[in-house]
Protein backbone atom coordinates (compact mmCIF):
# COMPACT_ATOMS: atom_id res chain seq x y z
CA UNK A 1 0.00 0.00 0.00
CA UNK A 2 1.49 3.29 -1.11
CA UNK A 3 1.65 5.88 1.61
CA UNK A 4 -0.58 8.93 1.96
CA UNK A 5 0.33 12.21 0.34
CA UNK A 6 -0.31 15.66 1.79
CA UNK A 7 -0.34 19.19 0.46
CA UNK A 8 2.27 20.97 2.54
CA UNK A 9 2.25 24.39 0.92
CA UNK A 10 0.14 26.02 -1.77
CA UNK A 11 -0.29 29.41 -3.40
CA UNK A 12 -2.12 31.16 -6.19
CA UNK A 13 -1.20 34.56 -7.56
CA UNK A 14 -3.80 37.25 -8.05
CA UNK A 15 -5.68 36.35 -11.25
CA UNK A 16 -6.12 39.19 -13.71
CA UNK A 17 -3.90 41.32 -15.91
CA UNK A 18 -0.15 41.18 -15.25
CA UNK A 19 1.31 43.10 -18.21
CA UNK A 20 4.63 43.57 -16.42
CA UNK A 21 5.17 39.87 -15.69
CA UNK A 22 5.86 36.96 -18.03
CA UNK A 23 4.91 33.32 -17.46
CA UNK A 24 8.22 32.58 -15.72
CA UNK A 25 7.71 35.53 -13.34
CA UNK A 26 4.21 34.38 -12.42
CA UNK A 27 5.19 30.71 -12.10
CA UNK A 28 8.23 31.59 -9.97
CA UNK A 29 6.11 33.81 -7.74
CA UNK A 30 3.62 30.98 -7.17
CA UNK A 31 6.32 28.34 -6.65
CA UNK A 32 8.37 30.40 -4.20
CA UNK A 33 5.26 31.34 -2.22
CA UNK A 34 4.00 27.74 -2.13
CA UNK A 35 7.34 26.53 -0.73
CA UNK A 36 7.41 29.40 1.79
CA UNK A 37 3.83 28.51 2.77
CA UNK A 38 5.01 24.96 3.44
CA UNK A 39 8.15 26.07 5.29
CA UNK A 40 10.48 24.38 2.80
CA UNK A 41 12.83 25.39 -0.03
CA UNK A 42 13.69 24.26 -3.53
CA UNK A 43 16.47 22.12 -2.01
CA UNK A 44 13.81 19.96 -0.38
CA UNK A 45 12.05 19.19 -3.69
CA UNK A 46 12.67 15.79 -5.27
CA UNK A 47 10.55 16.31 -8.38
CA UNK A 48 9.00 19.17 -10.36
CA UNK A 49 5.95 18.96 -12.60
CA UNK A 50 4.94 22.06 -14.52
CA UNK A 51 2.43 23.08 -17.15
CA UNK A 52 1.85 26.06 -19.43
CA UNK A 53 -0.51 25.37 -22.27
CA UNK A 54 -0.34 28.38 -24.57
CA UNK A 55 3.40 29.02 -24.27
CA UNK A 56 4.33 26.68 -27.07
CA UNK A 57 7.07 24.09 -26.90
CA UNK A 58 9.28 25.82 -24.34
CA UNK A 59 9.96 23.68 -21.29
CA UNK A 60 8.32 25.76 -18.59
CA UNK A 61 9.64 23.54 -15.77
CA UNK A 62 13.29 24.14 -16.66
CA UNK A 63 12.63 27.83 -17.23
CA UNK A 64 11.25 28.05 -13.69
CA UNK A 65 14.28 26.15 -12.34
CA UNK A 66 16.60 28.63 -14.01
CA UNK A 67 15.00 31.36 -11.87
CA UNK A 68 14.37 29.64 -8.55
CA UNK A 69 16.89 26.83 -8.33
CA UNK A 70 18.60 24.35 -10.66
CA UNK A 71 18.99 21.42 -8.32
CA UNK A 72 19.10 18.71 -10.97
CA UNK A 73 15.82 17.01 -10.00
CA UNK A 74 13.64 15.35 -12.64
CA UNK A 75 11.22 17.71 -14.39
CA UNK A 76 7.98 16.72 -16.07
CA UNK A 77 6.50 19.28 -18.45
CA UNK A 78 2.86 18.35 -18.80
CA UNK A 79 -0.02 19.40 -21.06
CA UNK A 80 -3.63 18.28 -20.74
CA UNK A 81 -5.73 21.21 -21.96
CA UNK A 82 -7.65 22.84 -19.08
CA UNK A 83 -6.69 19.93 -16.81
CA UNK A 84 -2.97 20.77 -17.16
CA UNK A 85 -2.57 22.07 -13.60
CA UNK A 86 -4.32 19.06 -12.09
CA UNK A 87 -2.11 16.85 -14.25
CA UNK A 88 1.03 18.53 -12.90
CA UNK A 89 -0.22 17.99 -9.35
CA UNK A 90 -1.19 14.41 -10.11
CA UNK A 91 2.30 13.79 -11.54
CA UNK A 92 4.01 15.10 -8.41
CA UNK A 93 1.64 13.05 -6.23
CA UNK A 94 2.40 9.89 -8.23
CA UNK A 95 6.15 10.44 -7.83
CA UNK A 96 5.73 10.76 -4.05
CA UNK A 97 3.33 7.80 -3.86
CA UNK A 98 5.79 5.71 -5.86
CA UNK A 99 8.48 6.52 -3.31
CA UNK A 100 10.72 8.21 -5.88
CA UNK A 101 10.62 11.51 -3.98
CA UNK A 102 9.41 12.50 -0.54
CA UNK A 103 8.54 16.03 -1.61
CA UNK A 104 7.49 17.47 -4.94
CA UNK A 105 6.47 20.74 -6.52
CA UNK A 106 3.65 21.26 -9.05
CA UNK A 107 3.22 24.52 -10.96
CA UNK A 108 0.71 25.77 -13.52
CA UNK A 109 0.87 29.13 -15.26
CA UNK A 110 -0.84 30.96 -18.09
CA UNK A 111 -0.79 34.38 -19.72
CA UNK A 112 -4.20 34.72 -21.25
CA UNK A 113 -5.38 38.31 -20.66
CA UNK A 114 -6.94 39.62 -23.85
CA UNK A 115 -6.71 36.26 -25.60
CA UNK A 116 -10.25 36.41 -26.95
CA UNK A 117 -12.23 33.44 -28.15
CA UNK A 118 -10.61 30.07 -27.54
CA UNK A 119 -11.04 26.92 -29.57
CA UNK A 120 -11.87 28.64 -32.83
CA UNK A 121 -9.03 29.34 -35.20
CA UNK A 122 -9.21 32.26 -37.57
CA UNK A 123 -10.59 31.00 -40.82
CA UNK A 124 -8.13 31.54 -43.63
CA UNK A 125 -9.57 32.50 -46.98
CA UNK A 126 -10.55 29.43 -48.98
CA UNK A 127 -7.79 28.17 -51.25
CA UNK A 128 -7.60 29.12 -54.88
CA UNK A 129 -8.48 25.57 -55.85
CA UNK A 130 -10.28 23.13 -53.57
CA UNK A 131 -8.05 20.35 -52.26
CA UNK A 132 -9.34 17.83 -49.75
CA UNK A 133 -7.20 17.77 -46.64
CA UNK A 134 -7.22 16.54 -43.08
CA UNK A 135 -9.10 13.64 -41.56
CA UNK A 136 -12.45 14.68 -43.03
CA UNK A 137 -11.13 15.41 -46.52
CA UNK A 138 -12.39 18.97 -46.09
CA UNK A 139 -11.91 21.45 -48.92
CA UNK A 140 -12.73 24.47 -46.73
CA UNK A 141 -12.56 25.42 -43.02
CA UNK A 142 -15.32 23.61 -41.15
CA UNK A 143 -15.82 25.92 -38.14
CA UNK A 144 -19.16 27.60 -38.75
CA UNK A 145 -19.94 25.33 -41.70
CA UNK A 146 -20.18 22.05 -39.81
CA UNK A 147 -21.19 23.21 -36.36
CA UNK A 148 -18.85 25.13 -34.10
CA UNK A 149 -15.37 24.61 -32.75
CA UNK A 150 -15.47 27.55 -30.33
CA UNK A 151 -15.47 26.68 -26.65
CA UNK A 152 -18.55 28.77 -25.72
CA UNK A 153 -20.47 27.00 -28.49
CA UNK A 154 -19.28 23.51 -27.65
CA UNK A 155 -20.16 23.89 -23.96
CA UNK A 156 -23.45 25.59 -24.80
CA UNK A 157 -24.40 22.36 -26.57
CA UNK A 158 -23.22 20.30 -23.59
CA UNK A 159 -25.67 22.15 -21.33
CA UNK A 160 -28.50 22.12 -23.87
CA UNK A 161 -28.04 18.37 -24.38
CA UNK A 162 -28.48 17.83 -20.63
CA UNK A 163 -31.71 19.79 -20.35
CA UNK A 164 -33.03 18.05 -23.46
CA UNK A 165 -32.23 14.60 -22.06
CA UNK A 166 -33.90 15.48 -18.79
CA UNK A 167 -36.88 17.25 -20.34
CA UNK A 168 -36.45 20.59 -18.65
CA UNK A 169 -39.58 22.59 -19.51
CA UNK A 170 -38.44 26.04 -18.38
CA UNK A 171 -36.45 28.75 -20.13
CA UNK A 172 -32.85 27.53 -20.59
CA UNK A 173 -31.33 30.99 -20.94
CA UNK A 174 -32.59 32.18 -17.55
CA UNK A 175 -31.65 28.92 -15.83
CA UNK A 176 -28.03 29.05 -16.98
CA UNK A 177 -27.78 32.80 -16.33
CA UNK A 178 -28.81 32.14 -12.70
CA UNK A 179 -25.80 29.84 -12.29
CA UNK A 180 -23.58 32.66 -13.46
CA UNK A 181 -25.37 35.08 -11.09
CA UNK A 182 -24.38 32.81 -8.19
CA UNK A 183 -20.72 32.62 -9.16
CA UNK A 184 -20.42 36.36 -9.76
CA UNK A 185 -22.01 36.96 -6.34
CA UNK A 186 -19.51 34.58 -4.73
CA UNK A 187 -16.57 36.37 -6.38
CA UNK A 188 -17.20 39.57 -4.43
CA UNK A 189 -15.57 37.90 -1.41
CA UNK A 190 -12.47 36.72 -3.28
CA UNK A 191 -9.74 39.37 -3.52
CA UNK A 192 -7.68 37.18 -5.86
CA UNK A 193 -10.45 36.86 -8.47
CA UNK A 194 -10.04 38.61 -11.81
CA UNK A 195 -13.58 40.05 -11.58
CA UNK A 196 -15.22 40.73 -8.24
CA UNK A 197 -18.35 42.52 -9.37
CA UNK A 198 -21.79 41.27 -8.40
CA UNK A 199 -23.99 40.99 -11.48
CA UNK A 200 -27.78 40.91 -11.59
CA UNK A 201 -29.65 38.37 -13.68
CA UNK A 202 -30.73 41.22 -15.97
CA UNK A 203 -27.13 42.37 -16.45
CA UNK A 204 -25.97 38.85 -17.23
CA UNK A 205 -28.78 38.16 -19.68
CA UNK A 206 -28.47 41.60 -21.25
CA UNK A 207 -24.74 41.32 -21.90
CA UNK A 208 -23.21 40.37 -25.27
CA UNK A 209 -24.43 36.98 -26.48
CA UNK A 210 -21.47 34.78 -27.44
CA UNK A 211 -23.10 31.41 -28.13
CA UNK A 212 -26.70 30.99 -26.96
CA UNK A 213 -27.37 30.52 -24.10
CA UNK A 214 -23.94 31.74 -22.95
CA UNK A 215 -23.46 35.52 -22.77
CA UNK A 216 -20.05 37.00 -22.05
CA UNK A 217 -20.23 36.92 -18.21
CA UNK A 218 -21.34 33.28 -18.47
CA UNK A 219 -18.01 32.39 -20.11
CA UNK A 220 -14.76 31.81 -18.22
CA UNK A 221 -12.66 34.93 -17.95
CA UNK A 222 -9.36 34.92 -19.82
CA UNK A 223 -6.67 36.24 -17.52
CA UNK A 224 -3.09 35.80 -16.33
CA UNK A 225 -2.20 33.78 -13.27
CA UNK A 226 -0.22 30.97 -11.70
CA UNK A 227 -0.66 28.48 -8.90
CA UNK A 228 1.73 26.04 -7.26
CA UNK A 229 1.60 23.31 -4.64
CA UNK A 230 4.16 21.38 -2.60
CA UNK A 231 3.26 17.77 -1.85
CA UNK A 232 4.88 15.63 0.80
CA UNK A 233 4.80 11.99 1.83
CA UNK A 234 3.16 10.97 5.09
CA UNK A 235 6.40 9.71 6.58
CA UNK A 236 8.32 12.88 5.68
CA UNK A 237 5.52 15.07 7.08
CA UNK A 238 5.86 13.28 10.43
CA UNK A 239 9.45 14.62 10.65
CA UNK A 240 8.31 18.23 10.17
CA UNK A 241 7.09 20.75 12.74
CA UNK A 242 3.72 20.60 14.50
CA UNK A 243 2.68 23.77 12.70
CA UNK A 244 3.51 22.24 9.30
CA UNK A 245 1.56 19.13 10.24
CA UNK A 246 -1.41 21.18 11.42
CA UNK A 247 -1.66 23.19 8.20
CA UNK A 248 -1.01 20.25 5.87
CA UNK A 249 -4.04 19.10 3.90
CA UNK A 250 -4.48 15.40 3.24
CA UNK A 251 -4.97 14.22 -0.35
CA UNK A 252 -7.71 11.67 0.17
CA UNK A 253 -8.08 11.01 -3.56
CA UNK A 254 -6.18 11.99 -6.69
CA UNK A 255 -7.65 10.81 -9.96
CA UNK A 256 -7.06 11.55 -13.63
CA UNK A 257 -9.22 10.06 -16.40
CA UNK A 258 -9.58 10.40 -20.17
CA UNK A 259 -12.80 10.00 -22.10
CA UNK A 260 -13.89 6.43 -22.76
CA UNK A 261 -15.51 5.92 -26.15
CA UNK A 262 -19.19 6.75 -26.30
CA UNK A 263 -21.46 6.87 -29.32
CA UNK A 264 -21.35 10.63 -29.92
CA UNK A 265 -18.05 11.53 -28.25
CA UNK A 266 -16.17 12.34 -31.45
CA UNK A 267 -19.08 14.50 -32.64
CA UNK A 268 -19.69 16.53 -29.47
CA UNK A 269 -17.05 16.11 -26.77
CA UNK A 270 -18.41 13.95 -23.95
CA UNK A 271 -17.43 15.76 -20.75
CA UNK A 272 -19.76 13.61 -18.67
CA UNK A 273 -18.57 10.02 -18.75
CA UNK A 274 -14.96 10.73 -17.79
CA UNK A 275 -16.08 13.07 -14.99
CA UNK A 276 -18.46 10.41 -13.65
CA UNK A 277 -15.69 7.84 -13.71
CA UNK A 278 -13.23 10.18 -12.03
CA UNK A 279 -15.78 11.03 -9.32
CA UNK A 280 -16.62 7.38 -8.69
CA UNK A 281 -12.94 6.48 -8.39
CA UNK A 282 -12.28 9.49 -6.15
CA UNK A 283 -15.11 8.66 -3.74
CA UNK A 284 -13.88 5.05 -3.60
CA UNK A 285 -10.31 6.11 -2.89
CA UNK A 286 -11.40 8.63 -0.27
CA UNK A 287 -13.91 6.31 1.33
CA UNK A 288 -16.49 9.09 1.40
CA UNK A 289 -19.50 10.15 -0.64
CA UNK A 290 -20.64 13.43 -2.15
CA UNK A 291 -22.85 14.02 0.90
CA UNK A 292 -19.68 14.40 2.98
CA UNK A 293 -18.34 17.35 0.98
CA UNK A 294 -18.33 20.75 2.67
CA UNK A 295 -17.41 22.55 -0.54
CA UNK A 296 -16.78 21.83 -4.20
CA UNK A 297 -14.78 23.75 -6.77
CA UNK A 298 -15.86 22.43 -10.16
CA UNK A 299 -14.98 23.34 -13.72
CA UNK A 300 -17.54 26.00 -14.64
CA UNK A 301 -15.74 27.05 -17.81
CA UNK A 302 -19.21 28.13 -18.96
CA UNK A 303 -22.48 28.45 -17.05
CA UNK A 304 -23.80 25.59 -19.20
CA UNK A 305 -21.00 23.33 -17.97
CA UNK A 306 -21.56 23.82 -14.24
CA UNK A 307 -25.04 22.32 -14.40
CA UNK A 308 -23.98 18.98 -15.91
CA UNK A 309 -21.17 18.53 -13.39
CA UNK A 310 -23.58 18.69 -10.42
CA UNK A 311 -24.91 15.45 -11.82
CA UNK A 312 -21.56 14.03 -12.99
CA UNK A 313 -20.01 14.52 -9.55
CA UNK A 314 -23.00 12.91 -7.88
CA UNK A 315 -23.91 16.07 -5.96
CA UNK A 316 -27.58 15.58 -6.89
CA UNK A 317 -29.94 12.77 -7.78
CA UNK A 318 -29.28 11.39 -11.29
CA UNK A 319 -30.99 13.76 -13.72
CA UNK A 320 -31.78 16.21 -10.93
CA UNK A 321 -29.23 18.95 -11.55
CA UNK A 322 -31.80 21.64 -12.36
CA UNK A 323 -33.90 21.08 -9.22
CA UNK A 324 -30.73 20.77 -7.16
CA UNK A 325 -29.49 24.15 -8.39
CA UNK A 326 -32.87 25.85 -8.08
CA UNK A 327 -33.11 24.65 -4.47
CA UNK A 328 -30.22 26.99 -3.66
CA UNK A 329 -27.97 24.10 -2.57
CA UNK A 330 -24.91 25.37 -4.43
CA UNK A 331 -24.91 28.93 -3.10
CA UNK A 332 -22.33 29.53 -0.37
CA UNK A 333 -25.02 29.32 2.33
CA UNK A 334 -26.55 26.19 0.77
CA UNK A 335 -26.00 22.59 1.77
CA UNK A 336 -23.36 21.92 -0.93
CA UNK A 337 -21.54 25.18 -1.76
CA UNK A 338 -20.09 25.12 -5.29
CA UNK A 339 -17.49 27.56 -6.58
CA UNK A 340 -17.37 29.87 -3.58
CA UNK A 341 -14.21 31.30 -5.19
CA UNK A 342 -16.38 32.80 -7.91
CA UNK A 343 -15.52 30.01 -10.31
CA UNK A 344 -13.89 30.34 -13.70
CA UNK A 345 -16.55 32.83 -14.79
CA UNK A 346 -15.35 35.50 -12.36
CA UNK A 347 -12.20 34.28 -10.62
CA UNK A 348 -10.80 33.64 -14.09
CA UNK A 349 -9.35 30.75 -16.04
CA UNK A 350 -5.60 30.99 -16.74
CA UNK A 351 -5.77 27.51 -18.20
CA UNK A 352 -2.79 25.63 -16.78
CA UNK A 353 -3.09 27.36 -13.38
CA UNK A 354 -6.75 26.49 -12.88
CA UNK A 355 -6.28 22.87 -11.77
CA UNK A 356 -4.04 23.95 -8.88
CA UNK A 357 -5.91 27.18 -8.06
CA UNK A 358 -9.04 25.10 -7.41
CA UNK A 359 -7.08 22.99 -4.94
CA UNK A 360 -5.74 26.15 -3.33
CA UNK A 361 -9.29 27.40 -2.79
CA UNK A 362 -10.35 24.16 -1.12
CA UNK A 363 -7.19 24.02 1.04
CA UNK A 364 -7.73 27.63 2.08
CA UNK A 365 -11.12 26.69 3.58
CA UNK A 366 -9.93 23.43 5.13
CA UNK A 367 -7.14 25.34 6.89
CA UNK A 368 -9.67 27.90 8.11
CA UNK A 369 -7.78 30.69 6.37
CA UNK A 370 -10.38 31.84 3.83
CA UNK A 371 -11.30 35.04 5.67
CA UNK A 372 -14.60 36.62 4.65
CA UNK A 373 -15.58 33.75 2.40
CA UNK A 374 -14.67 30.96 4.83
CA UNK A 375 -17.10 28.04 4.78
CA UNK A 376 -17.35 27.48 8.51
CA UNK A 377 -16.10 24.18 9.80
CA UNK A 378 -15.09 22.86 6.37
CA UNK A 379 -13.39 19.46 6.74
CA UNK A 380 -13.61 17.84 3.30
CA UNK A 381 -13.67 19.38 -0.17
CA UNK A 382 -13.46 18.33 -3.79
CA UNK A 383 -11.76 20.03 -6.74
CA UNK A 384 -12.63 19.11 -10.32
CA UNK A 385 -11.26 20.21 -13.68
CA UNK A 386 -11.81 19.08 -17.19
CA UNK A 387 -9.76 19.71 -20.29
CA UNK A 388 -11.33 19.11 -23.67
CA UNK A 389 -9.84 16.35 -25.64
CA UNK A 390 -10.46 15.13 -22.92
CA UNK A 391 -8.90 14.86 -19.47
CA UNK A 392 -10.55 15.08 -16.07
CA UNK A 393 -8.86 15.61 -12.72
CA UNK A 394 -10.62 15.11 -9.41
CA UNK A 395 -8.98 15.61 -6.02
CA UNK A 396 -10.61 15.06 -2.64
CA UNK A 397 -8.94 16.91 0.23
CA UNK A 398 -9.28 16.66 3.97
CA UNK A 399 -8.36 18.93 6.85
CA UNK A 400 -5.54 17.71 9.05
CA UNK A 401 -6.52 16.13 12.36
CA UNK A 402 -3.24 17.31 13.92
CA UNK B 1 -16.92 19.99 -48.71
CA UNK B 2 -16.10 16.82 -46.74
CA UNK B 3 -15.52 13.29 -47.98
CA UNK B 4 -18.36 11.84 -45.88
CA UNK B 5 -20.95 13.82 -47.84
CA UNK B 6 -22.05 11.88 -50.92
CA UNK B 7 -23.82 13.95 -53.57
CA UNK B 8 -26.08 12.65 -56.36
CA UNK B 9 -29.84 12.27 -56.64
CA UNK B 10 -30.26 11.80 -52.90
CA UNK B 11 -27.34 13.44 -51.14
CA UNK B 12 -26.48 11.62 -47.93
CA UNK B 13 -23.77 11.17 -45.34
CA UNK B 14 -21.70 8.03 -44.95
CA UNK B 15 -19.92 6.79 -41.86
CA UNK B 16 -17.18 4.24 -41.40
CA UNK B 17 -18.53 1.43 -39.28
CA UNK B 18 -16.17 -0.85 -37.39
CA UNK B 19 -16.54 -4.36 -38.80
CA UNK B 20 -15.90 -5.74 -35.34
CA UNK B 21 -18.07 -3.69 -32.95
CA UNK B 22 -20.20 -1.43 -35.15
CA UNK B 23 -18.94 1.91 -33.79
CA UNK B 24 -19.31 4.68 -36.35
CA UNK B 25 -16.87 7.41 -37.32
CA UNK B 26 -16.74 10.18 -39.92
CA UNK B 27 -12.99 10.73 -40.13
CA UNK B 28 -10.09 8.85 -41.71
CA UNK B 29 -9.37 5.92 -39.38
CA UNK B 30 -6.34 4.03 -38.13
CA UNK B 31 -8.31 1.63 -35.96
CA UNK B 32 -11.44 1.58 -33.86
CA UNK B 33 -11.54 3.83 -30.79
CA UNK B 34 -14.39 1.86 -29.27
CA UNK B 35 -12.96 -1.67 -29.34
CA UNK B 36 -9.38 -1.27 -30.55
CA UNK B 37 -9.92 -3.51 -33.56
CA UNK B 38 -7.90 -2.81 -36.71
CA UNK B 39 -9.83 -5.25 -38.84
CA UNK B 40 -11.34 -2.54 -40.97
CA UNK B 41 -14.47 -0.54 -41.56
CA UNK B 42 -17.42 -0.69 -43.92
CA UNK B 43 -19.18 2.38 -45.29
CA UNK B 44 -22.72 2.82 -44.09
CA UNK B 45 -25.33 5.33 -45.15
CA UNK B 46 -26.63 7.62 -42.42
CA UNK B 47 -30.36 8.33 -42.09
CA UNK B 48 -31.26 11.62 -43.75
CA UNK B 49 -33.72 12.66 -41.08
CA UNK B 50 -33.08 13.18 -37.43
CA UNK B 51 -33.82 15.02 -34.22
CA UNK B 52 -31.91 17.94 -32.68
CA UNK B 53 -30.21 16.77 -29.47
CA UNK B 54 -28.34 19.97 -28.72
CA UNK B 55 -27.81 23.32 -30.36
CA UNK B 56 -26.22 26.70 -29.86
CA UNK B 57 -26.67 29.91 -31.78
CA UNK B 58 -23.20 31.27 -32.36
CA UNK B 59 -23.13 35.05 -32.50
CA UNK B 60 -19.43 35.56 -31.84
CA UNK B 61 -16.88 33.50 -33.76
CA UNK B 62 -13.36 33.59 -35.12
CA UNK B 63 -12.57 36.16 -37.83
CA UNK B 64 -13.80 34.95 -41.20
CA UNK B 65 -16.64 32.84 -39.79
CA UNK B 66 -19.97 34.53 -40.65
CA UNK B 67 -22.42 34.82 -37.74
CA UNK B 68 -25.01 34.12 -36.61
CA UNK B 69 -25.28 30.43 -37.35
CA UNK B 70 -26.94 27.54 -35.56
CA UNK B 71 -24.58 24.70 -34.64
CA UNK B 72 -26.15 21.45 -33.60
CA UNK B 73 -25.88 17.77 -32.86
CA UNK B 74 -28.51 15.73 -34.68
CA UNK B 75 -29.48 12.18 -33.79
CA UNK B 76 -29.95 10.49 -37.17
CA UNK B 77 -31.58 7.21 -36.24
CA UNK B 78 -29.01 6.38 -33.58
CA UNK B 79 -25.95 8.02 -35.13
CA UNK B 80 -25.00 11.47 -33.86
CA UNK B 81 -24.00 13.96 -36.54
CA UNK B 82 -22.55 17.45 -36.21
CA UNK B 83 -24.02 20.06 -38.52
CA UNK B 84 -25.58 23.47 -38.82
CA UNK B 85 -29.32 23.99 -38.77
CA UNK B 86 -30.09 25.94 -41.93
CA UNK B 87 -33.14 27.53 -43.56
CA UNK B 88 -34.40 28.68 -40.16
CA UNK B 89 -34.38 31.97 -38.26
CA UNK B 90 -31.35 31.74 -35.93
CA UNK B 91 -33.19 32.42 -32.68
CA UNK B 92 -34.42 30.26 -29.78
CA UNK B 93 -38.04 30.75 -30.82
CA UNK B 94 -37.43 28.97 -34.11
CA UNK B 95 -34.78 26.42 -33.14
CA UNK B 96 -35.89 23.96 -30.51
CA UNK B 97 -34.45 20.93 -28.76
CA UNK B 98 -36.04 17.79 -30.14
CA UNK B 99 -37.14 19.38 -33.41
CA UNK B 100 -37.22 17.15 -36.49
CA UNK B 101 -34.79 18.02 -39.25
CA UNK B 102 -33.61 16.60 -42.56
CA UNK B 103 -30.34 16.71 -44.45
CA UNK B 104 -29.98 19.30 -47.16
CA UNK B 105 -27.11 20.60 -49.25
CA UNK B 106 -25.64 24.09 -49.01
CA UNK B 107 -23.58 25.85 -51.70
CA UNK B 108 -20.11 26.75 -50.40
CA UNK B 109 -18.49 28.45 -53.40
CA UNK B 110 -16.58 27.95 -56.64
CA UNK B 111 -12.81 27.81 -56.96
CA UNK B 112 -10.64 29.31 -59.72
CA UNK B 113 -10.83 26.07 -61.72
CA UNK B 114 -14.62 26.31 -61.71
CA UNK B 115 -15.09 23.49 -59.22
CA UNK B 116 -18.15 23.97 -57.07
CA UNK B 117 -18.00 23.04 -53.40
CA UNK B 118 -21.17 21.73 -51.77
CA UNK B 119 -21.70 21.43 -48.05
CA UNK B 120 -24.52 20.11 -45.90
CA UNK B 121 -26.81 21.25 -43.15
CA UNK B 122 -30.06 20.18 -41.56
CA UNK B 123 -33.32 22.02 -42.20
CA UNK B 124 -36.50 21.85 -40.14
CA UNK B 125 -39.18 19.46 -41.33
CA UNK B 126 -42.32 21.63 -41.48
CA UNK B 127 -44.04 21.92 -38.14
CA UNK B 128 -45.69 25.29 -38.51
CA UNK B 129 -43.10 27.38 -36.72
CA UNK B 130 -40.15 27.52 -39.11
Amino acid sequence: MAEDVWILGIHMTKFGKHPDKDTVDLASEAALAAMKDGGVTIKDMGVLAAGNLMGGAASIGQQIQKQIGQTGIPVFNVANACATGATALRTAIMAVKAGEADMGLAVGVEKLAGAGLLGARNRKPDDDTYQPSGRFGAVVGLDGRVGTESMPGVFAQVGMEYIHQHQYAGAPFELFAKISEKNHAHSTLNPLAAYTKKMSLEQIMGDVMIAYPNTRPMCSANCDGAAAAVVVSDSKLKTLSREQQRRAVKVRASVLTSDPWQEACQVLPDVNTLTRRAATQAYEQAGIGPEDLDLVELHDCFATAELVHYDNLGLCEPGGAVDFFLSGATWRDGKRPVNVSGGLQSKGHPIAATGIANIWEVCHHLRGEAGDRQIEGAKVGLAHVIGLGSACGVHVLEKSAA
Amino acid sequence: MVDYLVLGDTPHLVAKECSSCGARFFDRRNACAACGSDEGFREVEIAREGEVQAFTIVTFAAPGVPVPFVASIVDCDGTSVRGNIVNVEPDPEHVRLGMKVRLTTVPIGTDSAGTEAVGYGFEPIESGVA
